[in-house]
């Protein structure tokens, strides 16, 4: 599903977000990379995500070397493979929480009849199905992650990519929304959680450890050159 | 490993719908901004609807005093002689203007040359007032399409005694609001009493400030020499031009260069091209505020892609291509200037109406005028959210996500 190999990130004036990562998800998995702010995972969540590119090494998702795609081609590579969760939720503030979820095949080229649809059947899966006319502030943090979820699962991507989803809730709201990201791991979407919480890490299948754009640590894999060779 | 290239990845066409409906988000997230903006535009396109609509509604009134009025009126007064003094129609020249074959009808009025009216006889004589005497034949105003406002007109009887009829200025100068037997005025020496008034004569406006007796009693009571100093004529509308030709010759066969011919309608007509100069100028006028509403909706756009980084940042991570954001940006600018469009055309539409109405005008609003400024502030529109737009689309969709 995800393969970097000696991906390297340099930002201008000279700071090297991701040193030389090497690393392969499978299709199914449910992994953290875990890490403390500065250690490149965020850098990491937006090459994996597609929305940038390394500065050298390659990185393909799905297939894709996204080094070798246009803009538009990665755009359509998102819009058709990767769902986005951010901590911050995102969420159109005057619009309620069906056609907010149903934003999120707009790009797809699924007219807005099927896509609010789809997006009935998503809310009911995240446990919302009694919130749909509901606006975002009308809601609870927990519940607008949901939404959020719900937007990001409604095209079945094979990929789902979490950024500190629980990052802005509290302790009860933010097991909730693990516990369904484990179902629809269950259900068989690939999940990377990006966060700084070595707790909630701990409670997943797999942990990547990031520190100073490096991997440090990989429960299933270790991290050294030949980690291409030593794949099971 | 051999690696097979997977398809071709080629993003979804929007469809029209939903590229108007996302254009129009951030109208409906923050309507206050929208309907402001929008008022820029709509005050502007309001404004040149509005003067073309007034200057289009007054002229379809001039056409419409023109068709009233009727073009056939010719006017023949007398020149001046090659000595450069002052020439007179001959006494027959009315008689042989009646007999050209297309005039329908001809009359005259003859200025009484040094008779003052006064109210009363309290007046110093030097309060003139400005207003002019003159000698008019009965059927005047069948001709030159006067109407009486109040008493009558002359008539073979009165115009053989001291009687007058007022022009609609000269009523007012005087103070006289309206005829009656006991209301007598002062012209030169002679009491005469006022029989009529007139209203206003569009054709032959000098008649306003005149006081109109009868040819006889001028003759009798106040010495008046019985030459016609204006002869009016009525022909077939559609021999006027012929008529005008032989007019002069006929009217002084002896002197036809002492003789001027002139068509009262054409003075009507000017006007009407002195109208559209200024219109023309008014437009302008219309024009800037126009663009100053186009500077507003720009801005607003530039605000609001400011402000709404990290929508276009998720935009991006659902999967919209830059041409997608930029086609927002784009929409949602066209659709603000577009309500002010529309919302103009209404307003200056509703204030030609109400002005025309006031004014009891026939309402007029030209169709160019209202696909023009519509087109215009697409136009604007269109230019307004262009940078905003590319700004939009050039933003790195992981700059755009960590704006907060």
């Amino acid at each position: 599903m995800i393969k970097l190999s000696e991906a390297t990130k340099v930002y201008a004036g000279g700071v090297h977000a991701l040193s030389g990562v090497s690393l392969t998800i499978e299709s199914g998995e449910l992994v953290a990379i875990v890490g403390p702010s500065g250690s490149g995972k965020s850098t990491m969540l937006n090459v994996l995500g597609t929305l940038d590119r390394p500065t050298s090494g390659t990185v393909s998702i799905d297939g894709y070397d996204i080094a070798r795609l246009s803009d538009r081609e990665l755009s359509a590579l998102r819009a058709s493979r990767i769902g986005f969760v951010f901590q911050q939720f995102h969420l159109a503030a005057g619009m309620s929480a069906l056609d907010n979820v149903a934003d999120g095949l707009l790009y797809g080229g699924v007219p807005l009849a099927e896509r609010r649809r789809r997006a009935e059947v998503a809310l009911q899966r995240v446990g919302l199905g009694h919130r749909t006319h509901h606006k975002p502030h009308e809601l609870s943090g927990g519940e607008r992650q949901r939404v959020a979820i719900a937007r990001a699962v409604m095209g079945d991507p094979p990929l789902l990519l979490a950024d500190e989803p629980t990052g802005n809730l509290d302790t009860a709201s933010g097991a909730g929304v693990m516990a369904l990201l484990r179902e629809l791991h269950a259900a068989g979407t690939t999940i990377v959680i990006i966060t700084h919480d070595r707790e909630l890490a701990d409670g997943l299948p797999r942990q990547v450890r990031m520190r100073d754009g490096r991997v440090v640590g990989d429960s299933a894999h270790t991290p050294v050159p030949l980690a291409d060779t030593a794949v099971t | 490993m051999a690696v097979v290239d997977p398809p071709r990845l080629v993003p979804a066409r929007m469809r029209v719908r939903d590229i108007v409906r996302v254009g129009g988000v951030g109208l409906r997230t923050r309507p206050t901004r929208a309907f402001l903006s929008a008022l820029g535009i709509a005050i502007g396109i309001a404004a040149m609807i509005a003067v073309v609509g007034i200057s289009a509604s007054s002229q379809a009134q001039l056409d419409r005093q023109l068709a009233a009025l009727g073009t056939n009126l010719l006017t023949v007064t007398p020149g001046q002689t090659m000595f450069g003094e002052d020439a007179k129609l001959p006494p027959e020249s009315e008689a042989m203007i009646g007999r050209i074959g297309p005039v329908t009808s001809v009359s005259a009025v003859g200025r009484v040359k040094g008779e003052k009216i006064y109210r009363t006889d309290k007046i110093p004589v030097v309060n003139t007032g400005g207003l002019a005497t003159y000698a008019a034949r009965v059927d005047l105003p069948a001709t030159i399409g006067a109407t009486v406002r109040n008493g009558t007109w002359l008539n073979g009887a009165t115009a053989r005694y001291p009687a007058v009829v007022l022009g609609a200025t000269a009523a007012e100068r005087l103070g006289i609001g309206r005829a009656d037997p006991d209301r007598q005025i002062l012209i030169g020496d002679v009491w005469f009493t006022v029989v009529g008034i007139l209203d206003p004569v569009a054709l032959a406006p000098e008649l306003d400030s005149g006081a109109l007796i009868g040819w006889e009693a001028a003759e009798s009571y106040l010495g008046f020499d019985g030459y016609a100093t204006v002869v009016f004529t009525r022909s077939d509308e559609d021999q006027v031009e012929n008529v005008r030709n032989v007019l002069a010759a006929t009217a002084n066969p002896q002197a036809a260069n002492e003789v001027d011919v002139s068509r009262p309608s054409d003075a009507l007509s000017a006007k009407r091209a002195a109208g559209a100069a200024f219109t023309g100028l008014l437009l302008g006028l219309g024009g800037v505020a126009l663009l100053v509403g186009g500077v507003g909706v720009a801005n607003t756009m530039v605000i609001s892609v400011l402000e709404r980084r990290a929508e276009i940042g998720l935009r991006r991570s659902l999967g919209a291509t830059r041409g997608q954001v930029r086609t927002q940006f784009l929409t949602e600018s066209l659709l603000l200037s577009a309500m002010g469009g529309v919302g103009g055309v209404l307003l200056g539409a509703a204030v030609t109406i109400g002005y025309s109405t006031f004014q009891d005008w026939p309402f007029s609003v030209p169709f160019w005028s209202v696909s023009g400024g519509l087109g215009a502030t697409l136009f604007i529109g269109g230019l307004a959210g262009l940078y905003p737009a590319i700004r939009a689309s050039r933003l790195s969709p992981t700059e755009a996500l960590t704006t907060p």
